[in-house]
Protein backbone atom coordinates (compact mmCIF):
# COMPACT_ATOMS: atom_id res chain seq x y z
CA UNK A 1 0.00 0.00 0.00
CA UNK A 2 0.97 3.62 -0.21
CA UNK A 3 3.44 4.81 2.46
CA UNK A 4 3.42 1.37 4.04
CA UNK A 5 0.86 2.22 6.73
CA UNK A 6 -0.54 -1.31 6.64
CA UNK A 7 2.79 -2.77 7.73
CA UNK A 8 2.34 -2.34 11.55
CA UNK A 9 -1.15 -3.82 11.31
CA UNK A 10 0.15 -6.74 9.27
CA UNK A 11 2.86 -7.29 11.92
CA UNK A 12 0.29 -7.44 14.70
CA UNK A 13 -1.94 -9.85 12.76
CA UNK A 14 1.09 -11.99 11.97
CA UNK A 15 1.95 -12.23 15.67
CA UNK A 16 -1.62 -13.26 16.46
CA UNK A 17 -1.63 -16.11 13.96
CA UNK A 18 1.88 -17.47 14.39
CA UNK A 19 2.31 -20.87 15.92
CA UNK A 20 3.21 -21.00 19.61
CA UNK A 21 5.99 -23.52 20.10
CA UNK A 22 6.34 -25.16 23.50
CA UNK A 23 9.85 -26.53 24.13
CA UNK A 24 10.22 -30.19 25.02
CA UNK A 25 10.30 -30.77 28.78
CA UNK A 26 8.94 -27.29 29.38
CA UNK A 27 6.52 -26.94 32.26
CA UNK A 28 3.46 -26.44 30.07
CA UNK A 29 1.05 -24.71 32.46
CA UNK A 30 3.64 -22.34 33.86
CA UNK A 31 4.92 -21.65 30.35
CA UNK A 32 1.54 -20.17 29.43
CA UNK A 33 0.81 -18.53 32.80
CA UNK A 34 4.08 -16.53 32.74
CA UNK A 35 3.20 -13.98 30.02
CA UNK A 36 -0.20 -13.35 31.62
CA UNK A 37 1.44 -12.83 35.00
CA UNK A 38 3.68 -10.16 33.57
CA UNK A 39 0.89 -8.28 31.81
CA UNK A 40 -1.90 -8.46 34.41
CA UNK A 41 -0.27 -6.42 37.25
CA UNK A 42 0.69 -3.63 34.86
CA UNK A 43 -2.95 -3.31 33.76
CA UNK A 44 -4.48 -3.79 37.24
CA UNK A 45 -2.42 -0.90 38.63
CA UNK A 46 -4.41 1.55 36.47
CA UNK A 47 -7.44 1.06 38.73
CA UNK A 48 -6.20 3.66 41.22
CA UNK A 49 -4.72 6.10 38.69
CA UNK A 50 -6.42 9.53 38.73
CA UNK A 51 -6.50 10.95 35.19
CA UNK A 52 -8.04 14.24 36.29
CA UNK A 53 -9.62 15.61 39.45
CA UNK A 54 -12.11 12.91 40.47
CA UNK A 55 -11.61 10.91 37.27
CA UNK A 56 -10.47 7.69 38.95
CA UNK A 57 -11.83 4.16 38.94
CA UNK A 58 -11.14 3.26 42.59
CA UNK A 59 -10.41 6.18 44.91
CA UNK A 60 -8.80 4.13 47.69
CA UNK A 61 -6.79 5.42 50.61
CA UNK A 62 -3.84 3.06 50.19
CA UNK A 63 -3.46 3.77 46.45
CA UNK A 64 0.31 4.16 46.41
CA UNK A 65 0.80 0.98 48.47
CA UNK A 66 -1.48 -0.89 46.07
CA UNK A 67 0.64 0.24 43.13
CA UNK A 68 3.85 -0.76 44.90
CA UNK A 69 2.42 -4.20 45.69
CA UNK A 70 1.21 -4.79 42.14
CA UNK A 71 4.38 -3.61 40.40
CA UNK A 72 6.39 -5.91 42.66
CA UNK A 73 4.34 -8.83 41.29
CA UNK A 74 5.49 -8.24 37.71
CA UNK A 75 8.79 -10.02 38.31
CA UNK A 76 6.98 -13.37 38.62
CA UNK A 77 6.22 -13.39 34.91
CA UNK A 78 9.91 -13.10 34.12
CA UNK A 79 11.09 -15.67 36.67
CA UNK A 80 8.44 -18.24 35.79
CA UNK A 81 9.05 -17.77 32.06
CA UNK A 82 12.76 -18.34 32.56
CA UNK A 83 12.28 -21.45 34.63
CA UNK A 84 9.38 -23.01 32.70
CA UNK A 85 11.15 -22.69 29.33
CA UNK A 86 13.71 -25.34 30.32
CA UNK A 87 16.46 -23.44 28.56
CA UNK A 88 19.72 -22.17 29.98
CA UNK A 89 19.58 -18.79 28.31
CA UNK A 90 16.07 -18.21 29.59
CA UNK A 91 17.08 -19.21 33.12
CA UNK A 92 20.11 -16.91 33.03
CA UNK A 93 17.95 -14.03 31.86
CA UNK A 94 15.40 -14.71 34.59
CA UNK A 95 18.12 -14.78 37.26
CA UNK A 96 19.60 -11.50 36.10
CA UNK A 97 16.28 -9.79 35.89
CA UNK A 98 15.04 -11.07 39.27
CA UNK A 99 18.16 -9.84 41.07
CA UNK A 100 17.97 -6.51 39.28
CA UNK A 101 14.28 -5.92 39.93
CA UNK A 102 14.55 -6.83 43.62
CA UNK A 103 17.51 -4.44 44.01
CA UNK A 104 15.90 -1.48 42.27
CA UNK A 105 12.53 -1.98 43.90
CA UNK A 106 14.07 -0.90 47.21
CA UNK A 107 15.35 2.39 45.79
CA UNK A 108 12.01 2.92 44.06
CA UNK A 109 10.06 2.26 47.25
CA UNK A 110 12.23 4.70 49.20
CA UNK A 111 11.69 7.38 46.55
CA UNK A 112 7.94 6.86 46.97
CA UNK A 113 8.32 7.13 50.76
CA UNK A 114 9.73 10.62 50.19
CA UNK A 115 6.71 11.55 48.08
CA UNK A 116 4.16 10.34 50.59
CA UNK A 117 5.98 12.15 53.40
CA UNK A 118 5.75 15.37 51.42
CA UNK A 119 2.08 14.82 50.53
CA UNK A 120 1.01 13.33 53.86
CA UNK A 121 -1.21 10.82 52.09
CA UNK A 122 -1.16 7.51 50.25
CA UNK A 123 -4.07 8.45 48.02
CA UNK A 124 -2.82 9.35 44.54
CA UNK A 125 -5.46 12.05 44.08
CA UNK A 126 -4.46 13.70 47.36
CA UNK A 127 -0.79 13.51 46.37
CA UNK A 128 -1.55 15.50 43.21
CA UNK A 129 -3.74 17.96 45.12
CA UNK A 130 -0.86 18.53 47.57
CA UNK A 131 1.20 19.84 44.64
CA UNK A 132 -1.17 22.70 43.85
CA UNK A 133 0.29 26.16 43.36
CA UNK A 134 2.69 27.46 40.75
CA UNK A 135 4.61 24.68 39.01
CA UNK A 136 7.93 26.23 40.02
CA UNK A 137 7.10 25.96 43.72
CA UNK A 138 4.30 23.46 44.18
CA UNK A 139 5.43 20.38 42.29
CA UNK A 140 7.37 17.80 44.27
CA UNK A 141 10.04 17.53 41.60
CA UNK A 142 11.89 20.56 42.99
CA UNK A 143 12.18 19.79 46.72
CA UNK A 144 12.58 16.07 45.94
CA UNK A 145 14.78 16.34 42.87
CA UNK A 146 17.17 13.64 44.10
CA UNK A 147 14.34 11.21 44.72
CA UNK A 148 12.88 12.14 41.32
CA UNK A 149 16.11 11.18 39.56
CA UNK A 150 16.38 7.97 41.59
CA UNK A 151 12.77 7.15 40.73
CA UNK A 152 13.31 7.65 37.00
CA UNK A 153 16.52 5.60 36.96
CA UNK A 154 15.02 2.74 38.95
CA UNK A 155 11.85 2.96 36.85
CA UNK A 156 13.91 2.31 33.74
CA UNK A 157 15.68 -0.55 35.52
CA UNK A 158 12.38 -2.01 36.80
CA UNK A 159 10.96 -2.22 33.30
CA UNK A 160 14.14 -3.91 32.01
CA UNK A 161 14.60 -1.19 29.45
CA UNK A 162 17.87 -0.05 27.94
CA UNK A 163 20.45 0.81 29.37
CA UNK A 164 19.46 -1.72 32.05
CA UNK A 165 18.22 -4.45 29.70
CA UNK A 166 20.68 -7.17 30.71
CA UNK A 167 17.70 -9.50 31.16
CA UNK A 168 17.40 -9.55 27.39
CA UNK A 169 21.05 -8.95 26.50
CA UNK A 170 20.71 -10.21 22.94
CA UNK A 171 24.46 -10.18 22.39
CA UNK A 172 25.16 -12.39 25.45
CA UNK A 173 22.10 -14.52 26.19
CA UNK A 174 20.19 -14.22 22.90
CA UNK A 175 16.98 -12.67 24.25
CA UNK A 176 16.97 -13.68 27.88
CA UNK A 177 13.85 -14.94 29.56
CA UNK A 178 11.59 -14.92 26.46
CA UNK A 179 13.95 -16.66 24.07
CA UNK A 180 11.69 -19.75 23.83
CA UNK A 181 8.47 -17.82 23.27
CA UNK A 182 6.87 -17.31 19.91
CA UNK A 183 3.66 -15.97 18.45
CA UNK A 184 1.14 -14.32 20.75
CA UNK A 185 2.87 -15.48 23.96
CA UNK A 186 5.92 -13.51 22.88
CA UNK A 187 3.76 -10.54 21.94
CA UNK A 188 2.19 -10.52 25.40
CA UNK A 189 5.66 -10.12 26.94
CA UNK A 190 6.27 -7.14 24.72
CA UNK A 191 2.87 -5.66 25.55
CA UNK A 192 3.71 -6.09 29.24
CA UNK A 193 7.01 -4.26 28.82
CA UNK A 194 5.32 -1.31 27.13
CA UNK A 195 2.41 -1.36 29.58
CA UNK A 196 4.94 -1.13 32.41
CA UNK A 197 6.69 1.76 30.68
CA UNK A 198 3.45 3.68 30.34
CA UNK A 199 2.60 2.91 33.97
CA UNK A 200 5.95 4.20 35.27
CA UNK A 201 5.67 7.32 33.10
CA UNK A 202 2.17 8.04 34.36
CA UNK A 203 3.27 7.51 37.96
CA UNK A 204 6.21 9.88 37.54
CA UNK A 205 3.85 12.50 36.15
CA UNK A 206 1.45 12.03 39.06
CA UNK A 207 3.95 11.86 41.90
CA UNK A 208 6.49 14.47 40.90
CA UNK A 209 5.07 16.63 38.11
CA UNK A 210 1.62 17.45 39.46
CA UNK A 211 -0.47 15.04 37.38
CA UNK A 212 -3.38 16.90 35.84
CA UNK A 213 -2.29 20.34 37.16
CA UNK A 214 -1.61 23.03 34.60
CA UNK A 215 1.66 24.95 34.39
CA UNK A 216 -0.22 28.23 33.98
CA UNK A 217 -1.60 30.29 36.90
CA UNK A 218 -5.08 29.35 38.10
CA UNK A 219 -6.55 32.73 37.07
CA UNK A 220 -5.72 32.22 33.38
CA UNK A 221 -8.24 29.37 33.23
CA UNK A 222 -11.00 32.01 32.99
CA UNK A 223 -9.81 33.08 29.52
CA UNK A 224 -12.68 32.75 27.02
CA UNK A 225 -12.53 29.91 24.43
CA UNK A 226 -9.09 28.54 25.33
CA UNK A 227 -9.56 28.54 29.12
CA UNK A 228 -10.16 24.77 29.25
CA UNK A 229 -6.86 24.23 27.48
CA UNK A 230 -4.93 26.46 29.88
CA UNK A 231 -6.66 25.20 33.04
CA UNK A 232 -6.14 21.87 34.79
CA UNK A 233 -7.32 18.75 33.04
CA UNK A 234 -6.58 15.31 31.70
CA UNK A 235 -4.64 16.74 28.73
CA UNK A 236 -1.87 17.94 31.07
CA UNK A 237 -1.60 14.48 32.59
CA UNK A 238 -1.39 12.87 29.16
CA UNK A 239 1.16 15.43 27.99
CA UNK A 240 3.48 14.79 30.97
CA UNK A 241 3.08 11.02 30.64
CA UNK A 242 3.96 11.23 26.94
CA UNK A 243 7.05 13.25 27.78
CA UNK A 244 8.38 10.50 30.09
CA UNK A 245 7.47 7.80 27.58
CA UNK A 246 9.50 9.71 25.01
CA UNK A 247 12.39 9.70 27.50
CA UNK A 248 12.30 5.90 27.65
CA UNK A 249 12.83 5.67 23.90
CA UNK A 250 15.41 8.44 24.01
CA UNK A 251 17.48 6.58 26.64
CA UNK A 252 17.34 3.45 24.55
CA UNK A 253 18.75 5.21 21.53
CA UNK A 254 21.39 7.10 23.51
CA UNK A 255 23.07 4.94 26.14
CA UNK A 256 25.07 1.74 25.76
CA UNK A 257 24.08 -1.20 27.95
CA UNK A 258 25.42 -1.31 31.50
CA UNK A 259 27.68 -4.10 32.63
CA UNK A 260 25.91 -6.37 35.13
CA UNK A 261 28.13 -5.63 38.15
CA UNK A 262 27.81 -1.91 37.41
CA UNK A 263 24.03 -2.21 37.55
CA UNK A 264 24.18 -3.89 40.94
CA UNK A 265 26.66 -1.35 42.24
CA UNK A 266 24.53 1.56 41.07
CA UNK A 267 21.41 0.12 42.68
CA UNK A 268 22.78 -0.88 46.06
CA UNK A 269 25.67 1.49 46.63
CA UNK A 270 24.52 4.70 44.97
CA UNK A 271 20.75 4.95 44.66
CA UNK A 272 19.74 3.43 48.03
CA UNK A 273 22.14 5.58 50.12
CA UNK A 274 21.00 8.70 48.22
CA UNK A 275 17.35 7.97 49.01
CA UNK A 276 18.11 7.21 52.67
CA UNK A 277 19.92 10.51 53.19
CA UNK A 278 17.28 12.42 51.26
CA UNK A 279 14.44 10.94 53.32
CA UNK A 280 16.27 11.77 56.55
CA UNK A 281 16.86 15.37 55.44
CA UNK A 282 13.24 15.66 54.32
CA UNK A 283 11.98 14.34 57.66
CA UNK A 284 14.16 16.90 59.46
CA UNK A 285 12.79 19.68 57.22
CA UNK A 286 9.20 18.64 57.94
CA UNK A 287 9.89 18.42 61.68
CA UNK A 288 11.37 21.94 61.59
CA UNK A 289 8.25 23.23 59.87
CA UNK A 290 9.74 24.04 56.46
CA UNK A 291 6.96 22.07 54.77
CA UNK A 292 5.89 24.41 51.96
CA UNK A 293 9.50 24.36 50.83
CA UNK A 294 9.77 27.04 48.20
CA UNK A 295 6.57 29.03 48.23
CA UNK B 1 -25.53 -15.88 51.31
CA UNK B 2 -24.27 -12.37 50.71
CA UNK B 3 -21.71 -11.51 48.08
CA UNK B 4 -19.04 -10.95 50.76
CA UNK B 5 -19.61 -14.43 52.15
CA UNK B 6 -19.30 -15.88 48.67
CA UNK B 7 -15.98 -14.10 48.17
CA UNK B 8 -14.82 -15.24 51.60
CA UNK B 9 -15.56 -18.90 50.90
CA UNK B 10 -13.92 -18.67 47.50
CA UNK B 11 -10.68 -17.26 48.85
CA UNK B 12 -10.76 -19.48 51.93
CA UNK B 13 -11.05 -22.52 49.69
CA UNK B 14 -8.19 -21.33 47.49
CA UNK B 15 -6.03 -20.64 50.57
CA UNK B 16 -6.62 -24.07 52.07
CA UNK B 17 -6.19 -25.98 48.83
CA UNK B 18 -3.03 -24.19 47.79
CA UNK B 19 -1.57 -24.57 51.30
CA UNK B 20 -2.27 -28.28 51.00
CA UNK B 21 -0.59 -28.38 47.60
CA UNK B 22 2.54 -26.71 49.03
CA UNK B 23 3.30 -29.84 51.02
CA UNK B 24 1.96 -32.46 48.59
CA UNK B 25 3.32 -31.28 45.27
CA UNK B 26 6.49 -33.03 44.04
CA UNK B 27 8.38 -30.17 42.46
CA UNK B 28 9.89 -27.61 44.90
CA UNK B 29 9.39 -24.74 42.43
CA UNK B 30 5.71 -25.59 42.13
CA UNK B 31 5.52 -25.75 45.94
CA UNK B 32 7.01 -22.25 46.21
CA UNK B 33 4.52 -20.94 43.65
CA UNK B 34 1.62 -22.51 45.55
CA UNK B 35 2.92 -20.75 48.66
CA UNK B 36 2.72 -17.49 46.71
CA UNK B 37 -0.89 -18.29 45.85
CA UNK B 38 -1.60 -19.01 49.53
CA UNK B 39 -0.16 -15.64 50.58
CA UNK B 40 -2.12 -13.86 47.90
CA UNK B 41 -5.49 -15.35 48.81
CA UNK B 42 -4.70 -14.72 52.50
CA UNK B 43 -4.21 -11.07 51.59
CA UNK B 44 -7.61 -11.10 49.88
CA UNK B 45 -9.16 -12.50 53.08
CA UNK B 46 -7.57 -9.72 55.14
CA UNK B 47 -8.92 -7.22 52.65
CA UNK B 48 -12.41 -8.55 53.42
CA UNK B 49 -11.73 -7.69 57.09
CA UNK B 50 -11.03 -4.09 56.00
CA UNK B 51 -7.39 -4.54 57.00
CA UNK B 52 -6.17 -3.12 53.71
CA UNK B 53 -2.78 -2.00 54.99
CA UNK B 54 -1.87 -5.44 56.31
CA UNK B 55 -3.21 -7.12 53.18
CA UNK B 56 -1.19 -4.96 50.82
CA UNK B 57 1.90 -5.19 53.04
CA UNK B 58 1.58 -8.99 52.91
CA UNK B 59 1.58 -8.90 49.12
CA UNK B 60 4.35 -6.31 48.99
CA UNK B 61 6.71 -7.97 51.48
CA UNK B 62 6.04 -11.68 51.19
CA UNK B 63 4.87 -12.06 47.59
CA UNK B 64 6.91 -9.24 46.11
CA UNK B 65 10.20 -9.71 47.92
CA UNK B 66 10.57 -12.77 50.18
CA UNK B 67 9.08 -15.33 47.82
CA UNK B 68 10.96 -13.92 44.82
CA UNK B 69 14.26 -14.52 46.60
CA UNK B 70 13.02 -17.90 47.80
CA UNK B 71 12.08 -18.93 44.27
CA UNK B 72 15.41 -17.59 43.08
CA UNK B 73 17.25 -19.98 45.39
CA UNK B 74 14.95 -22.97 44.82
CA UNK B 75 15.36 -22.66 41.04
CA UNK B 76 19.14 -22.82 41.37
CA UNK B 77 19.11 -25.94 43.53
CA UNK B 78 19.29 -29.32 41.94
CA UNK B 79 17.04 -31.18 44.33
CA UNK B 80 16.73 -34.93 44.08
CA UNK B 81 13.12 -35.51 45.10
CA UNK B 82 13.40 -39.30 45.34
CA UNK B 83 16.16 -39.03 47.92
CA UNK B 84 14.25 -36.39 49.86
CA UNK B 85 11.28 -38.73 50.16
CA UNK B 86 13.31 -41.69 51.38
CA UNK B 87 12.76 -41.21 55.12
CA UNK B 88 9.07 -40.39 54.77
CA UNK B 89 7.75 -43.53 56.52
CA UNK B 90 10.30 -43.25 59.31
CA UNK B 91 9.37 -39.66 60.15
CA UNK B 92 5.63 -40.29 59.86
CA UNK B 93 4.93 -41.10 63.56
CA UNK B 94 6.81 -38.02 64.79
CA UNK B 95 5.09 -35.80 62.22
CA UNK B 96 1.68 -37.22 63.07
CA UNK B 97 2.30 -36.61 66.78
CA UNK B 98 3.30 -32.97 66.20
CA UNK B 99 0.26 -32.45 63.95
CA UNK B 100 -2.03 -34.01 66.56
CA UNK B 101 -0.67 -31.75 69.33
CA UNK B 102 -1.06 -28.65 67.17
CA UNK B 103 -4.61 -29.52 66.15
CA UNK B 104 -5.68 -30.20 69.75
CA UNK B 105 -4.12 -26.92 70.90
CA UNK B 106 -5.98 -24.99 68.23
CA UNK B 107 -9.25 -26.74 69.10
CA UNK B 108 -8.75 -25.90 72.78
CA UNK B 109 -8.18 -22.22 72.00
CA UNK B 110 -11.21 -21.99 69.72
CA UNK B 111 -13.51 -23.87 72.11
CA UNK B 112 -12.44 -21.67 75.05
CA UNK B 113 -14.39 -18.78 73.49
CA UNK B 114 -11.50 -16.30 73.47
CA UNK B 115 -12.39 -15.38 69.90
CA UNK B 116 -16.14 -14.88 70.50
CA UNK B 117 -15.91 -11.12 70.47
CA UNK B 118 -18.74 -10.72 67.98
CA UNK B 119 -18.51 -8.85 64.70
CA UNK B 120 -16.71 -5.50 64.98
CA UNK B 121 -18.65 -2.37 64.11
CA UNK B 122 -18.03 -1.23 60.55
CA UNK B 123 -15.52 1.62 60.48
CA UNK B 124 -16.64 5.04 59.22
CA UNK B 125 -15.80 5.91 55.62
CA UNK B 126 -13.05 8.36 56.57
CA UNK B 127 -11.22 5.81 58.74
CA UNK B 128 -7.75 5.12 57.42
CA UNK B 129 -6.16 1.86 58.38
CA UNK B 130 -2.66 3.05 57.54
CA UNK B 131 -2.99 6.17 59.66
CA UNK B 132 -4.34 4.25 62.66
CA UNK B 133 -1.53 1.70 62.49
CA UNK B 134 1.11 4.37 62.11
CA UNK B 135 -0.22 6.32 65.06
CA UNK B 136 -0.14 3.28 67.34
CA UNK B 137 3.29 2.14 66.16
CA UNK B 138 4.99 5.50 66.48
CA UNK B 139 3.38 6.76 69.71
CA UNK B 140 2.29 3.98 72.07
CA UNK B 141 4.70 1.28 70.93
CA UNK B 142 7.57 3.35 69.60
CA UNK B 143 10.26 1.72 71.78
CA UNK B 144 9.17 -1.83 71.00
CA UNK B 145 9.00 -0.92 67.32
CA UNK B 146 12.47 0.60 67.30
CA UNK B 147 13.92 -2.33 69.26
CA UNK B 148 12.46 -4.74 66.70
CA UNK B 149 14.08 -2.67 63.95
CA UNK B 150 17.46 -2.75 65.69
CA UNK B 151 17.23 -6.51 66.18
CA UNK B 152 16.57 -6.90 62.45
CA UNK B 153 19.55 -4.67 61.71
CA UNK B 154 21.75 -6.86 63.91
CA UNK B 155 20.47 -9.91 62.02
CA UNK B 156 21.38 -8.26 58.69
CA UNK B 157 24.88 -7.38 59.89
CA UNK B 158 25.39 -10.88 61.28
CA UNK B 159 24.20 -12.56 58.08
CA UNK B 160 26.48 -10.42 55.94
CA UNK B 161 29.44 -10.91 58.28
CA UNK B 162 28.96 -14.66 58.15
CA UNK B 163 28.71 -14.96 54.38
CA UNK B 164 30.96 -12.18 53.08
CA UNK B 165 34.40 -13.44 52.25
CA UNK B 166 37.03 -12.10 49.96
CA UNK B 167 37.89 -14.84 47.52
CA UNK B 168 41.44 -14.51 46.27
CA UNK B 169 41.22 -16.18 42.90
CA UNK B 170 38.23 -14.35 41.46
CA UNK B 171 38.64 -11.31 39.25
CA UNK B 172 37.56 -8.22 41.04
CA UNK B 173 37.24 -4.62 39.94
CA UNK B 174 37.65 -1.51 42.01
CA UNK B 175 35.28 1.07 40.47
CA UNK B 176 36.93 4.00 42.28
CA UNK B 177 40.25 3.04 40.75
CA UNK B 178 38.69 2.62 37.32
CA UNK B 179 37.08 6.03 37.45
CA UNK B 180 40.18 7.87 38.65
CA UNK B 181 42.36 6.59 35.84
CA UNK B 182 44.30 9.24 33.93
CA UNK B 183 45.36 9.14 30.36
CA UNK B 184 48.97 9.26 31.52
CA UNK B 185 48.57 5.98 33.43
CA UNK B 186 47.55 4.15 30.31
CA UNK B 187 49.40 5.68 27.37
CA UNK B 188 52.82 7.24 27.11
CA UNK B 189 53.28 9.30 23.98
CA UNK B 190 56.89 9.40 22.95
CA UNK B 191 58.25 11.97 20.57
CA UNK B 192 60.80 10.57 18.17
CA UNK B 193 62.39 11.55 14.96
CA UNK B 194 61.36 9.80 11.78
CA UNK B 195 63.95 7.19 10.88
CA UNK B 196 66.02 7.56 7.78
CA UNK B 197 65.27 5.13 5.00
CA UNK B 198 68.33 3.09 4.08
Amino acid sequence: MRNGWLQPIADAVKLLFKEIIVPTNASRTLFFIAPMLSLAPALAAWAVMPFADGMVLADINAGLLYILALTSMGVYGVIIAGWASNSKYALLGAMRSAAQIVAYEIAMGFALVGVLMAAGSLNLGDIVRAQQGAWTTGWFVWPLIGLFLVYIISGVAETNRSPFDVAEGESEIVAGFHVEYSGMAFAVFFLAEYANMILISALTALLFMGGWLSIFPQSWAQTPYIGWLIGDGIHWFLLKTTFFMFNFLWFRATFPRYRYDQIMRLGWKVLIPVTLVWIFAEAAAIALGWKPWLS
Amino acid sequence: MTFQQLVFFLFAAVTTLSALRVITVRNPVHAALFLVLTFFSCAALWMLLEAEFLAIALVLVYVGAVMVLFLFVVMMLDINIARLREGFAGYLPVGALVALIMVSEMVLVIVSGAFDTGAPEPAPATYSNTEALGEVLYTDYVYQFEIAAVILLVAIVAAIALTLRRRTRTKYQNPAQQVSVDRDDRVRLVKMKPEERD
